[in-house]
């Protein structure tokens, strides 16, 4: 290979990757829910666009491209500005550091599934979507308007609460992986022969809710509960902006559902590893499992949120301290126990 | 940061208004100081209006007042009117205006499950009341033509007979509703989400709802037996056996179950009305322009949304002096403020949706 294949061409490969794998995820993801929450409520959704409606959700961003972007007089121009660009800046940032299978062999030369390795990648993809309620915050709070400011507030408290019991739960993986590395927490369940989901069910179900709150998604999408804050944090974006909050919500709950597969279900990994008989599994390639794996959490979150009413506040925060919280202590503590004592 | 009391306003443009209502808001954070709504924003001038109309020509004005329930507005109206000029109705004229009143009844109810469903977060319940819903409307659509302002109830008795087909087509349509009924309080009834956003909220007692002048669903949901059906009864009602369910708490809760057990009591009255449905003339003979001798009637009838009813004054001519309506919507909506006091914002909407208003209605 060249030197100009190698260092050039498959970087640039790579960067593109990085932004289009997570953009084609969200337009599958807005689709997938519009069609499945119609059909689940017996309804049939956008069809027309398309086949069966798959480009809706380009022809609502063509036009969300051209509709006027309204900034109000008394809002606080560059913070208003910045909070969508740093919400969908931090969703796809950190997408960087998802890795998306092994490396693939191409003749002599290896091709690794992601654009950097660290070793404490688990921590810089929970940092960056962390980040990401900044944006929500200085969105909320730079629209001076009363609803965004109050889902601003609301989702400050919420994603702090949540934060807690999402690292206790995301530490019990580390302790049992001795690695903070996402492709090596794989490659030790591939190891050990147990996804971590199987072996911690406990911390995978509260990873999984905290998973929910923080990406804002129903039952508790408090802060930009319709009925109640009419569009919560963004109802006073329109346009582009309007629709990089939109997508950015999906970009995280893509980046979300690929952690929950990294972590607790064998991110790439086949089905049923130790059995000789479905041996034939391993012939599908790994990333195919991955997206499957993907592709069925994302399709839980639509589940739910067809399903579910919302929370209201106190109770939210109720369930998170009183219950959460402390499970997840005691499910950590029993781990590091376990851990201690093998 | 200290978070002062803040004034929010709350429509005339909001999603859980339920249409141009507005309501001026004292919050501390989330907690709710001072609930005050401000009408007016749909108003038409309906009762001056009237008065410029012939007694006949004002009934499909009144499919405007509370636009989920038109035919028990055609149905208060055409009552005191009938009243007033001392007109008999024939008996199979009254059961079919029993049938379609029911059936309205419970297309509003339904709309209202579905409605009360979305402010509290679950989607789905709304397309299910919807689709429920519908089917009622095929029937209103089939039986004359119209689906939301059917104008369905003429003064006199009703607009077309009942025919076979129909009747046979209500059955079949009575027959599916228990079926989605059931799906939705599958989803809801025992849902602990729903509980905590229900059980206890915008609690009132039976002392202060009869105080508050509360009528209907929200005040039979604190243990008051008042139905109009049953207590003074029009229009034939008295001919059926049916119960009035009550709750116990006053709360949004049984607010939701009584509305819910009322749907089954209404698909008991329809098939009893079908049933025993008398022959005769389904309408009486009312003459082209109806005048009538000077004096005064009031009426009243069980709609969905409470207690409705009609004041007639008549001066000699064919259009009437003064109509005046009361409206449930407006009377329930007084209490507002009462049932919010010390709720989180979250629960005004869940309040205010289980009071099931209609702007139409409140406005005029």
């Amino acid at each position: 290979m060249t030197p100009f294949v190698a260092d050039v061409l498959i970087p640039l490969g790579k960067i593109a990757a990085v932004i289009l794998y997570p953009m084609v995820m969200v337009v599958v993801m807005i689709w997938l829910e519009r069609r499945v929450v119609a059909l689940m409520q017996g309804r049939l959704g956008p069809n027309r666009v398309g086949f069966q409606g798959v480009l809706q959700p380009v022809a609502d961003a063509v036009k969300l491209f051209f509709k006027e972007d309204i900034i109000p007089r008394q809002a606080d121009k560059l913070l208003f500005n910045i909070s969508p660009v740093l919400v969908m800046f931090s969703s796809l940032l950190a997408f960087c550091f998802v890795p998306l299978g092994e490396p693939v062999r191409i003749g002599t030369t290896t091709l690794t599934l992601w654009i950097a390795d660290s070793p404490v990648g688990l921590l810089i993809v929970l940092g960056l979507s962390s980040i990401s309620v900044f944006g929500v915050i200085f969105g909320g709070w730079a629209s001076n308007s009363k609803y965004p400011l109050m889902g601003a507030l609301r989702s400050v408290i919420q994603v702090l609460s949540y934060e807690i019991p999402t690292g206790l739960a995301v530490l019990t993986v580390v302790f049992l992986a001795r690695s903070m590395d996402l492709v090596e927490i794989v490659r030790r369940q591939e190891a050990s022969g147990v996804w971590y989901g199987f072996l911690m069910p406990v911390s995978f179900v509260v990873f999984w809710i905290s998973a929910v709150a923080e990406t804002n998604r129903a039952p508790f999408d408090l802060p930009e509960a319709e009925s109640e804050l009419v569009a919560g944090y963004h109802t006073e974006y329109s346009g582009m902006k309007f629709a990089y909050f939109y997508m950015a919500e999906y970009a995280h709950m893509v980046l979300v559902s690929s952690l929950v597969v990294i972590l607790f279900f064998g991110g790439w990994l086949p089905p049923f590893q130790g059995v000789k008989a479905l041996a034939f599994l391993h012939a599908v390639p790994g990333f195919i499992w991955y997206l499957v794996k993907i592709m069925f959490f994302l399709y839980l979150y639509v589940w739910i949120r067809a399903t579910l009413p919302r929370y209201r506040f106190d109770s939210l925060i109720r369930l998170v301290w009183k219950w959460l919280i402390p499970l997840a202590l005691a499910n950590f503590l029993v781990v590091a126990l376990v851990r201690f004592l093998r | 940061m200290a978070f002062r009391e803040i004034d929010l306003n709350m429509g005339p443009q909001h999603p859980s208004t339920h249409g141009v209502l507005r309501l001026k808001l004292a919050v501390d954070n989330e907690v709710v100081l001072r609930v005050e709504p401000v009408l007016g924003y749909l108003h038409r001038g309906m009762e001056k209006l009237w008065e410029s109309l012939t007694y006949t020509q004002i009934v499909p004005l009144t499919d405007r007042l509370d636009y989920l329930a038109s035919l028990s507005n055609n149905l208060a109206y055409c009552l005191a009117v009938e009243k007033l000029a001392g007109i008999e109705v024939p008996r199979r004229a009254r059961y079919i205006r029993v049938v379609l009143a029911e059936l309205q009844r419970l297309a509003s109810h339904l709309a209202w499950t579905g409605f009360m469903a979305n402010d509290i977060g679950a989607m789905s319940v709304l397309l299910y009341g919807f689709e429920a819903r519908e089917d009622i409307l095929d029937i209103f659509e089939e039986y004359c033509g119209a689906r939301l302002t059917v104008h369905g109830i003429r003064i006199g008795g009703a607009v077309h007979d009942l025919d076979g087909p129909l009747v046979s087509r209500i059955r079949a349509v009575l027959e599916r509703i228990p079926k989605r009924l059931a799906d939705i309080r599958s989803l809801l009834d025992e849902n602990r989400i729903w509980k905590e956003r229900t059980v206890g909220i915008g609690r009132i007692t039976a002392g202060e709802a009869i105080d508050y002048g509360l009528t209907g669903p929200p005040l039979r949901a604190c243990g008051v037996a008042w139905d109009m059906r049953k207590d003074i009864p029009y229009s034939s009602y008295d001919d059926f056996d049916f119960d009035v369910p009550l709750g116990t708490n006053g709360d949004v809760y049984d607010r939701y179950l009584v509305r819910l057990e009322e749907i089954c009591q209404s698909i008991r009255i329809v098939g009893q009305a079908l049933d025993g449905l008398p022959e005769g003339e389904f309408k009486a003979k009312v003459p082209r322009v109806l005048k009538i001798a000077p004096g005064e009637a009031f009426h009243t009838i069980e709609a969905p949304k409470g207690v409705l009813g009609f004041t007639v004054r008549s001066n000699g001519t064919d259009k009437p002096e003064r109509v005046k309506m009361k409206s449930p919507s407006f009377i329930n909506l007084q209490s507002l403020e009462h049932l919010c006091q010390g709720n989180l914002f979250s629960d005004v909407i869940g309040i205010l949706g289980s009071l099931d208003i209609v702007l139409g209605e409140i406005d005029k």
